[in-house]
Protein backbone atom coordinates (compact mmCIF):
# COMPACT_ATOMS: atom_id res chain seq x y z
CA UNK A 1 0.00 0.00 0.00
CA UNK A 2 1.83 3.19 -1.34
CA UNK A 3 1.78 6.12 1.69
CA UNK A 4 -0.46 9.20 0.92
CA UNK A 5 3.42 11.11 -0.19
CA UNK A 6 4.25 8.17 -3.05
CA UNK A 7 0.62 8.68 -4.06
CA UNK A 8 1.21 12.25 -4.55
CA UNK A 9 4.12 12.47 -5.92
CA UNK A 10 3.14 9.82 -8.30
CA UNK A 11 -0.31 12.28 -8.82
CA UNK A 12 1.89 15.05 -9.66
CA UNK A 13 4.14 13.40 -12.08
CA UNK A 14 1.44 12.41 -13.77
CA UNK A 15 -0.08 15.66 -14.26
CA UNK A 16 3.33 16.93 -15.71
CA UNK A 17 3.34 14.30 -18.47
CA UNK A 18 -0.42 15.26 -19.46
CA UNK A 19 0.26 19.09 -19.17
CA UNK A 20 3.61 18.33 -21.13
CA UNK A 21 2.19 16.46 -23.65
CA UNK A 22 -0.47 19.18 -24.35
CA UNK A 23 1.95 21.48 -24.41
CA UNK A 24 4.09 19.81 -27.19
CA UNK A 25 1.10 18.78 -29.56
CA UNK A 26 -0.09 22.26 -29.55
CA UNK A 27 3.57 24.38 -30.07
CA UNK A 28 5.02 24.60 -33.21
CA UNK A 29 8.48 25.36 -34.18
CA UNK A 30 9.49 29.39 -34.07
CA UNK A 31 7.90 31.55 -36.53
CA UNK A 32 10.27 32.75 -39.65
CA UNK A 33 11.85 36.32 -38.52
CA UNK A 34 14.04 38.99 -39.76
CA UNK A 35 17.82 37.81 -39.35
CA UNK A 36 17.30 34.63 -39.99
CA UNK A 37 18.37 32.95 -43.34
CA UNK A 38 15.59 31.53 -45.54
CA UNK A 39 15.18 27.57 -45.28
CA UNK A 40 15.90 25.75 -48.75
CA UNK A 41 12.91 25.86 -50.64
CA UNK A 42 13.66 22.80 -52.46
CA UNK A 43 13.69 21.00 -48.96
CA UNK A 44 10.03 20.88 -49.01
CA UNK A 45 8.79 19.44 -51.85
CA UNK A 46 6.78 21.98 -53.43
CA UNK A 47 5.29 21.66 -56.48
CA UNK A 48 5.78 23.35 -59.45
CA UNK A 49 9.59 24.52 -60.56
CA UNK A 50 11.47 26.55 -57.97
CA UNK A 51 13.43 29.37 -59.97
CA UNK A 52 16.98 29.86 -59.38
CA UNK A 53 17.14 32.34 -56.02
CA UNK A 54 20.59 32.53 -55.71
CA UNK A 55 22.11 36.39 -55.30
CA UNK A 56 18.73 37.79 -56.06
CA UNK A 57 16.60 39.40 -53.84
CA UNK A 58 13.23 37.46 -53.10
CA UNK A 59 9.55 38.12 -51.97
CA UNK A 60 8.28 35.09 -50.57
CA UNK A 61 4.27 35.61 -51.01
CA UNK A 62 2.27 32.76 -49.18
CA UNK A 63 -1.47 32.71 -50.83
CA UNK A 64 -4.50 31.30 -50.81
CA UNK A 65 -7.55 31.31 -53.41
CA UNK A 66 -10.37 31.76 -50.43
CA UNK A 67 -8.48 34.27 -49.02
CA UNK A 68 -9.81 38.21 -50.44
CA UNK A 69 -6.23 39.99 -49.16
CA UNK A 70 -3.77 37.76 -51.42
CA UNK A 71 -6.76 38.50 -54.43
CA UNK A 72 -6.36 42.11 -53.73
CA UNK A 73 -2.32 41.81 -53.56
CA UNK A 74 -1.71 40.17 -56.84
CA UNK A 75 -1.71 42.86 -58.87
CA UNK A 76 0.76 44.90 -56.92
CA UNK A 77 3.19 41.80 -56.83
CA UNK A 78 2.79 41.33 -60.21
CA UNK A 79 3.67 44.41 -61.15
CA UNK A 80 6.45 44.58 -58.46
CA UNK A 81 7.70 41.80 -60.01
CA UNK A 82 7.10 43.28 -63.68
CA UNK A 83 9.27 46.77 -62.44
CA UNK A 84 12.05 45.15 -60.29
CA UNK A 85 12.75 41.18 -62.21
CA UNK A 86 15.71 43.18 -64.97
CA UNK A 87 17.00 44.25 -61.53
CA UNK A 88 17.51 40.49 -59.96
CA UNK A 89 14.60 40.33 -58.17
CA UNK A 90 11.67 38.15 -57.68
CA UNK A 91 8.40 36.77 -56.55
CA UNK A 92 8.08 33.57 -55.45
CA UNK A 93 4.23 32.77 -54.69
CA UNK A 94 3.41 29.84 -52.44
CA UNK A 95 0.02 28.81 -52.41
CA UNK A 96 -1.19 26.97 -49.60
CA UNK A 97 -4.59 25.60 -50.83
CA UNK A 98 -6.13 22.19 -49.70
CA UNK A 99 -6.93 21.41 -53.67
CA UNK A 100 -4.96 22.10 -56.44
CA UNK A 101 -8.00 22.87 -58.68
CA UNK A 102 -9.02 25.87 -56.22
CA UNK A 103 -5.68 27.32 -57.14
CA UNK A 104 -5.51 26.56 -60.46
CA UNK A 105 -9.01 27.86 -61.17
CA UNK A 106 -8.10 31.08 -59.41
CA UNK A 107 -4.82 31.69 -61.25
CA UNK A 108 -7.00 31.61 -64.45
CA UNK A 109 -8.85 34.93 -63.79
CA UNK A 110 -5.60 36.27 -61.87
CA UNK A 111 -2.62 35.31 -64.15
CA UNK A 112 0.72 36.75 -63.14
CA UNK A 113 4.50 36.60 -64.38
CA UNK A 114 6.26 35.60 -61.22
CA UNK A 115 6.65 31.40 -60.35
CA UNK A 116 3.88 29.98 -58.50
CA UNK A 117 4.56 26.63 -56.32
CA UNK A 118 2.09 25.01 -54.54
CA UNK A 119 2.90 24.00 -50.49
CA UNK A 120 0.64 20.65 -51.30
CA UNK A 121 1.67 19.58 -48.06
CA UNK A 122 1.63 22.45 -45.97
CA UNK A 123 4.96 21.85 -44.67
CA UNK A 124 6.62 25.17 -45.73
CA UNK A 125 3.51 27.51 -44.21
CA UNK A 126 3.83 25.52 -41.31
CA UNK A 127 7.61 25.89 -40.85
CA UNK A 128 7.39 29.39 -41.25
CA UNK A 129 4.41 29.54 -39.15
CA UNK A 130 2.88 32.73 -40.98
CA UNK A 131 0.50 34.92 -38.65
CA UNK A 132 -2.03 35.85 -41.32
CA UNK A 133 -2.90 35.27 -44.57
CA UNK A 134 -1.41 37.15 -47.06
CA UNK A 135 2.14 36.55 -45.60
CA UNK A 136 5.16 38.16 -47.18
CA UNK A 137 8.66 37.44 -46.76
CA UNK A 138 11.20 39.93 -48.30
CA UNK A 139 14.43 37.80 -48.49
CA UNK A 140 18.28 39.79 -48.83
CA UNK A 141 21.07 38.63 -51.77
CA UNK A 142 22.38 36.60 -48.98
CA UNK A 143 19.00 34.65 -48.26
CA UNK A 144 18.48 36.46 -44.93
CA UNK A 145 14.98 37.54 -44.25
CA UNK A 146 15.17 41.09 -43.64
CA UNK A 147 11.49 42.06 -43.56
CA UNK A 148 7.71 40.30 -42.54
CA UNK A 149 4.30 41.16 -43.69
CA UNK A 150 1.30 39.72 -42.38
CA UNK A 151 -1.69 40.66 -44.12
CA UNK A 152 -2.08 42.80 -47.04
CA UNK A 153 -3.16 46.26 -46.27
CA UNK A 154 -3.32 48.06 -49.93
CA UNK A 155 -1.63 51.36 -50.39
CA UNK A 156 0.32 51.01 -47.10
CA UNK A 157 1.70 47.55 -47.76
CA UNK A 158 2.70 48.48 -50.88
CA UNK A 159 4.87 51.69 -50.23
CA UNK A 160 6.65 49.88 -47.74
CA UNK A 161 7.28 46.78 -50.09
CA UNK A 162 8.63 48.97 -52.43
CA UNK A 163 10.85 51.40 -50.49
CA UNK A 164 12.12 47.75 -48.76
CA UNK A 165 12.82 46.27 -51.83
CA UNK A 166 14.57 49.08 -53.34
CA UNK A 167 16.41 49.17 -50.36
CA UNK A 168 18.19 45.94 -50.92
CA UNK A 169 18.86 46.31 -54.70
CA UNK A 170 20.80 49.21 -54.18
CA UNK B 1 -30.83 -3.59 0.33
CA UNK B 2 -26.92 -3.27 -0.28
CA UNK B 3 -25.39 -0.02 0.75
CA UNK B 4 -22.56 1.04 -2.06
CA UNK B 5 -19.86 3.35 -0.29
CA UNK B 6 -19.27 6.05 -2.35
CA UNK B 7 -16.02 6.25 -4.46
CA UNK B 8 -14.14 9.11 -4.83
CA UNK B 9 -11.38 7.37 -6.43
CA UNK B 10 -13.70 5.92 -9.05
CA UNK B 11 -15.20 9.39 -9.57
CA UNK B 12 -11.88 11.63 -9.79
CA UNK B 13 -10.79 8.55 -12.40
CA UNK B 14 -13.76 9.02 -14.43
CA UNK B 15 -13.33 12.83 -14.31
CA UNK B 16 -9.67 12.78 -15.92
CA UNK B 17 -10.72 10.50 -18.41
CA UNK B 18 -13.42 12.95 -19.60
CA UNK B 19 -11.16 16.02 -18.86
CA UNK B 20 -8.42 13.83 -21.18
CA UNK B 21 -10.44 13.21 -23.88
CA UNK B 22 -12.23 17.00 -24.36
CA UNK B 23 -8.39 18.04 -24.03
CA UNK B 24 -7.36 16.44 -26.91
CA UNK B 25 -10.01 17.76 -28.88
CA UNK B 26 -8.39 21.04 -28.64
CA UNK B 27 -6.72 22.63 -31.96
CA UNK B 28 -5.67 25.84 -33.05
CA UNK B 29 -6.48 26.78 -36.63
CA UNK B 30 -3.55 28.09 -38.10
CA UNK B 31 -4.05 31.27 -40.86
CA UNK B 32 -3.37 29.00 -43.63
CA UNK B 33 -6.11 26.22 -42.47
CA UNK B 34 -9.33 28.79 -43.12
CA UNK B 35 -10.11 28.01 -46.15
CA UNK B 36 -13.66 26.50 -45.15
CA UNK B 37 -14.05 29.26 -42.68
CA UNK B 38 -13.21 31.79 -44.89
CA UNK B 39 -16.06 30.06 -47.44
CA UNK B 40 -19.30 32.21 -48.35
CA UNK B 41 -21.08 29.69 -47.04
CA UNK B 42 -19.94 30.54 -43.15
CA UNK B 43 -20.38 34.59 -43.75
CA UNK B 44 -23.34 35.62 -40.89
CA UNK B 45 -24.56 37.97 -43.59
CA UNK B 46 -25.04 35.94 -46.55
CA UNK B 47 -28.70 36.18 -46.82
CA UNK B 48 -30.46 39.59 -46.64
CA UNK B 49 -33.93 38.84 -46.35
CA UNK B 50 -33.10 35.99 -43.70
CA UNK B 51 -30.65 38.83 -41.87
CA UNK B 52 -33.97 41.15 -42.22
CA UNK B 53 -36.46 38.60 -40.30
CA UNK B 54 -34.14 37.47 -37.90
CA UNK B 55 -33.74 41.33 -37.35
CA UNK B 56 -37.53 41.63 -36.82
CA UNK B 57 -37.90 38.84 -34.80
CA UNK B 58 -35.55 40.38 -32.49
CA UNK B 59 -36.68 43.71 -32.19
CA UNK B 60 -40.62 42.40 -31.66
CA UNK B 61 -39.05 40.01 -28.53
CA UNK B 62 -36.44 41.95 -27.11
CA UNK B 63 -37.75 45.67 -27.77
CA UNK B 64 -34.31 46.03 -28.87
CA UNK B 65 -32.28 45.94 -31.95
CA UNK B 66 -28.40 46.21 -33.26
CA UNK B 67 -25.36 44.48 -31.79
CA UNK B 68 -25.20 42.38 -34.55
CA UNK B 69 -22.26 43.32 -36.17
CA UNK B 70 -19.06 42.13 -35.87
CA UNK B 71 -16.23 42.50 -37.81
CA UNK B 72 -14.57 39.68 -39.91
CA UNK B 73 -15.47 35.95 -40.81
CA UNK B 74 -13.19 34.00 -39.31
CA UNK B 75 -10.42 33.48 -42.12
CA UNK B 76 -8.11 35.14 -40.56
CA UNK B 77 -7.24 37.43 -43.09
CA UNK B 78 -5.24 40.89 -42.02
Amino acid sequence: MPTIIQRNVRNVAFGLILVAGLASSSALAEPWAPGQSLPSLATFALEGTLPDLANKVVLVDFWASWCGPCKASFPVLDALQKRYASQGFTVVGINVDEKRGAMETFLKTHSVSFPILRDARQKLVASAEIQGMPSSYIVDRKGIIRNVHAGFKGADTEAELIREIEELLK
Amino acid sequence: MKKYPFDWKRLGQLLSTVLLAIAGGCATVQPWERGTLADYTMRPDRDELSNSFAEHVYFTRESAAGGRGVGGGGCGCN
